[in-house]
């Protein structure tokens, strides 16, 4: 009985253990491998790298030669931040107004609102284009803030409406018995305890949009380029080693990011 | 104190079921017309029979479901899905079960390295892919060196390559619903299950599997509809002889600008994310019910 215990034990430890290896290996494997191919010298994906090098580190930071990166990447930046700003403003109002309702109409928006997370956004994307072309607008970045504000909107009103959840009630029903207003108590009680859970949506918000891909696969064009999508021109193309610096620069800023937001907010709580 | 709650009840009694409509009508308002409205568009569209929007009709619907190609087209999509769903499935719950058994330390430690590929570009992810599968990548160098092969090995644009891409992007999406219900099951349970002489494998799957399946279900649905709609990985690594439902939305509607075909295929898409969500779901109930 008890060799058949432990033989059971055994073959339980090494199947865990040996999957758990996998999982991790693949999870962060592929990362790794990005960043050492970034040092190559060679003009391929080759790997091993043949030698170590920064040249298209330099190939991807001059003005000329890769112009059209960069204004990709300014473009991309300031959508992103245009449409977090949107949602965050929107999303926070909406989770302080759906706080604790039970109600149908509560329960129906709730849903609509975490909507985009689980439909497929590529049909939305062309949805959208189809959308703004017969109202007579032709694309541009105001139109990707539109765009990348419906997907993004999600993240922070998740958090928010967590956070908000977490409040104990009697908070907020001491201060109103003090005589405070609302909109007082909102700003001095609720806002600070909730900052956190707003910063790290807005964060995953942000993040959402500097990504997205299916929105602007659609609403994008040569003028209103965006980085996801050129990189993705760039691979289909030409295998340019220009896109393993770019994934290089793109990697080391999330793991500051969240590393820094980890300590500021404890971001993993949050996801 | 006893005196302001009773005051105070009746009156949050009352709010508990409106909305207040003054905070969330902005973001209501805007979803209504830039989200919602694009939707009801497309369905509208697909109901077109020509290019340019004239005539209507259901000819564009025939077209996609009589025709053999796009029948298959729809099956190749939700097997890709269900495959990627079984493959985190299959490394995620291991994964998870070491995530609960460790100490804080290595907990936080590994929620980094669960969370850092969900916040890397997906582009970026599928790049690595690429570097990892092509002929001069790190699986073919390794097995050429292994001399466990003569020649480089076709991994990129295989069934088999988009699979092990999608399951390293999807995962994350797997695992932090999956560890969230995980940590909440009573130790004492497994205990319990340990001392009445259960073996290890008995206990993971008579008592820990069905008490972690909501997390099981909420993942699936994300991974799911996540890897059904990965267009660039679908393109870049599955490349032009693996066809998924969201390439042929892209060629209908930018390449050969059929809007009213695409829209059907696009449609199709939704109707195929909600069917398998709703399947999931499904099944996530009938083994709760065992």
């Amino acid at each position: 009985m008890t060799r058949r215990h432990t033989a059971s034990e055994l073959s339980y430890r090494l199947v865990v253990g040996f999957l758990a290896t996998v999982a991790i290996m693949i999870l962060v494997g592929p990362i790794l491998v990005v960043l050492i191919t970034s040092f190559t010298t060679a003009p391929s994906l080759k790997f091993p790298p043949p030698g170590f090098s920064f040249k298209w580190y330099e190939a991807l930071f001059d003005p000329v030669r890769s112009r059209h990166i960069h204004v990709a990447a300014s473009n991309t930046l300031a959508v992103g931040i245009g449409a977090t700003i949107a949602v965050t403003v929107l999303g926070v109002a909406a989770a302080a107004g759906l706080a604790g309702k039970r109600g149908r109409w509560a329960r129906a928006l709730e849903n609509g609102f975490l909507g985009p997370l689980i439909l497929p956004t590529l049909a939305y994307g062309f949805a959208a284009l189809m959308f703004f072309s017969l109202l007579g607008f032709r694309t541009s970045l105001p139109l990707l803030v539109i765009g990348h504000a419906v997907v993004i909107a999600p993240f922070v009103f998740r958090t928010t409406l967590a956070s908000l959840g977490q409040l104990d009630p009697a908070l907020l029903e001491s201060s109103a018995s003090l005589g405070v207003g609302r909109f007082t108590t909102f700003r001095r009680v609720t806002l600070p305890l909730i900052a956190p859970g707003i910063a790290a949506g807005a964060f995953l918000s942000f993040i959402a949009s500097i990504d997205n891909v299916p929105v602007s696969l659609f609403l994008s064009n040569a003028r209103t380029d965006m980085l996801p999508i050129r990189m993705w021109g760039m691979m289909e193309s030409t295998l340019d080693v220009r896109v393993a610096a770019a994934s290089g620069v793109l990697i080391s800023c999330v793991v500051v990011l969240m590393v820094a937001m980890e300590r500021l907010v404890g971001l993993s709580k949050r996801i | 104190m006893a005196s302001v709650a009773a005051t105070v009840a009746p009156l949050s009694r009352a709010r508990r079921d409106g909305v207040e409509w003054r905070l969330a009508s902005p973001l209501a308002l805007v979803y209504a017309a830039f989200f919602a409205a694009p939707l009801l568009l497309l369905l509208a569209i697909s109901f077109f029979d020509d290019t340019d929007l004239t005539r209507v009709g259901g000819s564009q619907w025939i077209k996609f479901f009589t025709d053999p190609f796009y029948l298959s087209v729809i099956g190749h999509t939700l097997k890709l899905g269900a495959v990627t769903v079984l493959a985190t499935s299959v490394l995620s719950f291991p994964l998870a079960l070491v995530f609960c058994a460790s100490r804080t330390g290595v907990q936080r430690l590994l929620l980094l390295i669960i969370i850092m590929p969900l916040l890397t570009s997906v582009v970026v992810r599928t790049f690595a892919w690429i570097v990892i599968l092509a002929r001069e990548g790190v699986i073919n160098q390794t097995l050429l060196a292994l001399g466990l092969s003569a020649t480089p090995l076709p991994l990129l644009q295989t069934e088999f390559g988009l699979v092990l891409a999608l399951t390293q992007i999807e995962m994350p999406l797997m695992l932090l619903p999956l560890i969230t219900v995980m940590r909440t099951i009573d130790p004492n349970v497994l205990d319990a299950s340990r001392a009445l002489g259960a073996s290890r494998w008995r206990t993971f799957f008579q008592v820990i599997l069905p008490l972690s399946l909501p997390g099981w279900v909420a993942g699936s649905t994300l991974v799911f509809a996540s890897s059904v709609t990965a267009f660039i990985s679908q393109t870049v690594i599955g490349g032009g002889r693996l066809v998924f439902l969201p390439s042929v939305i892209w060629q209908q509607s930018m390449v050969v600008y059929n809007w009213p075909f695409a829209a059907v295929a696009a449609v199709t898409l939704l109707v195929t994310v909600l069917f398998g969500i709703g399947l999931l779901g499904a099944l996530g109930a009938h083994f709760a019910r065992r």
